[in-house]
Order: structure tokens, then C-alpha cells, then sequence
């Protein structure tokens, strides 16, 4: 090439993020992601209306003091609505990093081992795969909290809220690992017959050191462009749960038990669009902003798009 | 026979998906009769348990119901126990498959011919436009789309009826909520799998050789582009198929979506385990067609 690029004094990693840094969408999606955690964290706190505090006006419309409206019993939509953004955000970034662990580890064993050993663990991961991971979810949870009550007897209520929480983290992480561990797998699988591991094996480095000395750096790539996809799919897995009641358990709310909320006071005289609209519009650009990250992140990350 | 290994193995995969569903729900705490109305007594339970051979060891529970399932026999429900597992599941699937097939055309309809026009205009505001209107649709889960759709179009301008199932003009409103995020999968599919198609040397020999622009997208291209939407179709039709909890939930409609949830909360084990299996037969089954459907329409594809 005659004209030399600035980018190739980078090194690959400040590659990346300057590509972002040039997706317009992206950048706007992480800005507006930082606002929801920061608002998530403060609204909370410093709003004038409690998130469980009863006002005088029942169903009242959005207006200068209640942003988002008042819901059945009087309570701020918009503090809510942040509040529940809160335990949304909690539990998928909690149970993406759940799934994480276990999709990397299981993909990196089964395609470093090779064989039989990755035969067996893809088939398990086959058969998980054509269960309906819903219902998975609903009996792991359910399987976890009875055991969980019956082992620890003297829990007290306080507590129950946070052990739902773990459950909702267990149970969304052991259903969504699955895609993770074919990727990683398909991954270590070509990686492991290149010639520097080739190397190091021939220089006596261990299989763990070759695995996540080696292999893993190589594989993060594709497996953080995959992390901002499933953190959205989390989210969307935790509200879908707790609409069904089966999720976050009130009086505290995340956007699903919200939007639930909402729904049920659908009737045809008198239409309270604000409920369902603040927390489902909050739900939906935070959907939308993770899945603009995430694309922005696999087209940086993709080696064949040239850097301009 | 190329397809025989895949067919042979279904059944063993069958057999250990049945297993699994049955193990896991049997371990799980609590019991089909933990919230009856009246407080039985010990004595009643126990003849409860003995009665649906809830007594027995798990593995004898286990050949018992895998012997009568064999004959056709799923059991009958622990919750509604007047009815049998086989006539509810006939009573409701007529509805959810209705209602995942209606959804299911509504969401290729929608969603190729938006992803074809994105990756013809590539690069434009309209591909811009495009592209971020499938996202929208995948982004924006059902539960928030159905009770919009009820606000506005059933209660605001009275278009649609807003609940139940029978007439066609019911079925619009569940078929969009249903098939909103799947028409956005397919649009983002098509629209990939066509830009990649449109860059290869065919195409530019179909070009050459003086085709009319429709002819070259629609009979070159769009054959091959639409290979990623028909793998999709399958996983994406047993998902519509079995209904959508919440779409149903939502619009009171009586399928077999309803009772995948209640049934595992009360711990209606024979329910529960014939709707999985149900849902895995069917993803299994639709996943083999849709490979044989790849053979067929792309004769690159080999299976040996």
C-alpha cells in the first residue's frame, strides 16, 4: 500500500476500540447504557418519592411531579421504572458472567480435548439445547429455592428476596451457556492445531498454562462480541420471567414485574398507556443499545473488514 | 440413505430428553399435591401417591411411564384430574398451532422482503432505516409490543377485537405480538446472507450476461440468500409452535402455551413432561426437515 495507515502502529486491542470509537451507533448506545446504570443507580436514591412509598394520587397522569405517572397504589412510575432497571441490569450482567464461566470452560475443555471427551460434552449440550429452556429455568429454580429452604431452615424472610435473585443468576446462567460453549469450542478447535501451541507444547508448558496463557487471549474476541448479545438476551429472559410472576417477586420490581403491572390494568374504560410505556420503553432502548454495542464490537473485531 | 444416521439417532436423543425432564421435575421439591384445597390427611395423600404411582422408585416411575407412553398413553393430568394429559393437549394445540403458523408467515412476510430491500440498497439511509426497524422489532419483547397493540388498535381505534380466539380479525393482534421478533431475525438474516450472496462472482456473471436487475435478486440471489432463513425456520417454528406464554397469556387464549408454566409450578409431573417431549419432538422433527430442505434447495450441500 502507498499510503501508510496510523492504525498500524496500534496495537490490535486500540484497533478495536478506535473502530468503535467510529461507529457512530455504538458509541451513542454506550453513552446511552452508561446514563441508564448511572440513573439506574442515583434515581433510586435521590428521588423524592420512595420506590415503595404510597402517594395520595392513585393512577395519576405523567406530569411535573410524577414523570412517568402513579401507578395502582399511588407509587412513582419513573422511580420504579429505575429501580427495577436496577435488579434488570443486576441480574443479566450477574448471570452473564454465570454463563461465561461455564460456556468458556466447557467449550475450551471439550475443543482442546478433542475425541470422545468432545463428543460427549457437545452431544449433553445438544440434548440441553432441544429442551425448552424455559421451562428448564422454572424447575431449576423452583428445584434450587426448595432445597435452598429446606437446608437452611432459619432463613430469614429478609433474606428470601436476595436467595431469588441467586436463583434467577443459577438458572438464567445454566440455560444460556450453551451457545457460548459452541463458539469457544469451534475456536479452541482450530486454534489448538496453530503452530504456537504447537510451540509451546514443545517447549514443556503445561495443558493449563497452554489453555489460558495461549488459547484464551485468542478467543476473547468472540466471546466478548457474543457476552454483549447475551447480556440482552438475559435481560429479556429476566423480565419475561418475572412477567410470568415467576421472576423478581414484589413489592420489589424489576422492569418485567412492571411491565406485568401495567398489563393487568388493561380494561376498556380508561387507558393508562404511562405504565406500560415508561418501563417498556426503558426495557426496549436498553435492549436496543446492547444489541448497537455488540454489533459495533463484531464488526471492529472482524479481521476481514480492512481498517480504513 | 443420507438422512438414515440422523433418523436412528432420534430416538435415543428422544429417550434422554424424556429422561432428563422427568429426573429433574421428580427432584424438585414439593409435590402435585401440596396445595389442595381441603387438608388432607396423611392417609389420603398416601392413597393419592399410590394411586398415580407416585410411590415407587423413580426408575420404576420412570419405565412405567416411558411403557405407556410407548402405547400412546401419556397419563392423566395431576392438576385437572378429570381429563386425561392427551385430551388437554388436544384441546389447546389446535389453537397454538394455529396461532405459531399464522405468526410464522407474518414473520417471513415481514421480514424478508425488508431484509431483501436493506442489502439491495446497501449502505443507503433506507438500508439504515431498514436495519434498525429489525432491531427494533427483535428489541422490543413481546409482553411490551401486545399490550401496546391492545391499547392503541383494540381499545384506542376499536379496529381489532382484543382478546380470545376464533374469528380471523382475533387472530391479527397475538399473530403480530407473536411474530414481531421473528420477523426481525428473519430481516437481519436475509439481509446478511443476501449482501454476502450479491458480492459473489455469479451474480456479476448474471449480471454480465445481460439478465434483467429482478432476475439477478430474485432468482440468483435471493435463492441462495435465503439458506441462513431456512435454517433458522426451524428452531424459530418450534418456538412458534408451542406457543408463546406470554402471547396467549396476554390475549386469553386457551392453547397449550398456558400450561407449560402452570403445570410446573404445580407440579402436574405427566403434563409437564409431555409438553417437552412435545416441544422436543417437534424441534427435533423440524430440524431434520429443514436440513433435508437445505439438500434440496442448495445442491452444494452434501450429507453422507
Amino acid at each position: 500500500m502507498a499510503h501508510e495507515s496510523p492504525l498500524q502502529s496500534l496495537s490490535p486491542n486500540e484497533r478495536v476500540w478506535l473502530r468503535v470509537g467510529r461507529n457512530p451507533p455504538a458509541v451513542v448506545a454506550a453513552v446511552f447504557l452508561l446514563l441508564v446504570v448511572i440513573l439506574a443507580l442515583l434515581v433510586p436514591a435521590l428521588s423524592p418519592h420512595g420506590v415503595e412509598q404510597g402517594a395520595e394520587v392513585q393512577f395519576s397522569t405523567p406530569s411535573a411531579t410524577h414523570w412517568f405517572g402513579t401507578d395502582v397504589h399511588g407509587r412513582d412510575v419513573f422511580t420504579r421504572t429505575f429501580a427495577g432497571a436496577r435488579i434488570s441490569l443486576v441480574v443479566g450482567t450477574v448471570g452473564t458472567l454465570v454463563s461465561l464461566v461455564i460456556g468458556v470452560c466447557w467449550g475450551m475443555v471439550a475443543g482442546y480435548l478433542g475425541g470422545w471427551v468432545d463428543s460427549l460434552m457437545m452431544r449433553f449440550v445438544d440434548i440441553v439445547y432441544s429442551l425448552p429452556s424455559l421451562v428448564f429455568v422454572i424447575v431449576l429454580i423452583t428445584t434450587l429455592e426448595g432445597y435452598v429452604k429446606s437446608l437452611l431452615g432459619f432463613v430469614t424472610p429478609s433474606l428470601a428476596p436476595a436467595a431469588r435473585l441467586l436463583f434467577l443468576f443459577v438458572g438464567l446462567g445454566a440455560v444460556s451457556w450453551l451457545t457460548m460453549a459452541r463458539i469457544v469450542r469451534g475456536q479452541v478447535l482450530s486454534l489448538r492445531s496453530q503452530p504456537f501451541v504447537l510451540a509451546s507444547q514443545s517447549l514443556g508448558a503445561s495443558h493449563g498454562r497452554i489453555l489460558f496463557r495461549h488459547i484464551l487471549p485468542n478467543v476473547l474476541g468472540v466471546v466478548l462480541v457474543y457476552l454483549t448479545l447475551t447480556v440482552p438476551a438475559i435481560v429479556l429472559y429476566e423480565s419475561f420471567l418475572s412477567y410470568l410472576g415467576l421472576g423478581i417477586q414484589p413489592p420489589q420490581a424489576s422492569l418485567g414485574t412492571l411491565i406485568a403491572e401495567g398489563a393487568a390494568q388493561i380494561n376498556p374504560l380508561r387507558v393508562r398507556w404511562w405504565l406500560i410505556v415508561g418501563p417498556g420503553g426503558l426495557l426496549s432502548f436498553t435492549l436496543l443499545a446492547l444489541n448497537f454495542l455488540g454489533d459495533g464490537l463484531r464488526d471492529a473485531l472482524d479481521p476481514r473488514i480492512d481498517n480504513r | 440413505m443420507p438422512f438414515f444416521k440422523r433418523i436412528v439417532l432420534l430416538g435415543p436423543l428422544l429417550l434422554v430428553i424424556s429422561l432428563l425432564s422427568f429426573v429433574l421435575l421428580r427432584v424438585a421439591p414439593g409435590g402435585p399435591f401440596d396445595r389442595e384445597r381441603a387438608p388432607a390427611s396423611e392417609e389420603i395423600e398416601r392413597q393419592l401417591r399410590a394411586r398415580y404411582h407416585l410411590d415407587e422408585p423413580i426408575a420404576q416411575q420412570y419405565l412405567r411411564w416411558l411403557g405407556d407412553a410407548m402405547r400412546g398413553d401419556l397419563g392423566r393430568s395431576l392438576k385437572y384430574r378429570n381429563h386425561s394429559v392427551a385430551e388437554i393437549i388436544r384441546a389447546g394445540l389446535p389453537m397454538s398451532l394455529t396461532l405459531g403458523l399464522v405468526a410464522f408467515g407474518f414473520a417471513l412476510g415481514c421480514g424478508v422482503p425488508l431484509g431483501f430491500y436493506g442489502a439491495v440498497r446497501r449502505g443507503a439511509w433506507s438500508d439504515w432505516g431498514g436495519s434498525l426497524l429489525a432491531l427494533v422489532f427483535i428489541c422490543v419483547p413481546s409482553f411490551v409490543v401486545g399490550p401496546l397493540l391492545i391499547l392503541v388498535f383494540g381499545l384506542k381505534l376499536g379496529w381489532f377485537p382484543v382478546a380470545l380466539w376464533g374469528a380471523p380479525l382475533q387472530a391479527v393482534l397475538p399473530m403480530v405480538a407473536l411474530g414481531l421478533y421473528f420477523g426481525g431475525r428473519v430481516a437481519r438474516l436475509t439481509r446478511e446472507g443476501m449482501t454476502q450472496v450479491l458480492q459473489s462472482e455469479f451474480i456479476r456473471t448474471a449480471r454480465a450476461k445481460g439478465l434483467g436487475e429482478f432476475a439477478v435478486l430474485t432468482r440468483h440471489a435471493l435463492r441462495l440468500a435465503i439458506m441462513p432463513v431456512v435454517s433458522y425456520s426451524g428452531p424459530m417454528l418450534a418456538d412458534l409452535l408451542t406457543g408463546s406464554f406470554v402471547v396467549e397469556n396476554l390475549f386469553q387464549i386457551p392453547g397449550v402455551g398456558v400450561f407449560m408454566v402452570n403445570s410446573s409450578l404445580s407440579r402436574d409431573y405427566p403434563m409437564v413432561v409431555a409438553l417437552v417431549m412435545l416441544y422436543a419432538v417437534l424441534l427435533v422433527v423440524l430440524n431434520l426437515l429443514v436440513d433435508i430442505a437445505y439438500s434440496v434447495l442448495d445442491p452444494r450441500v452434501k450429507y453422507g
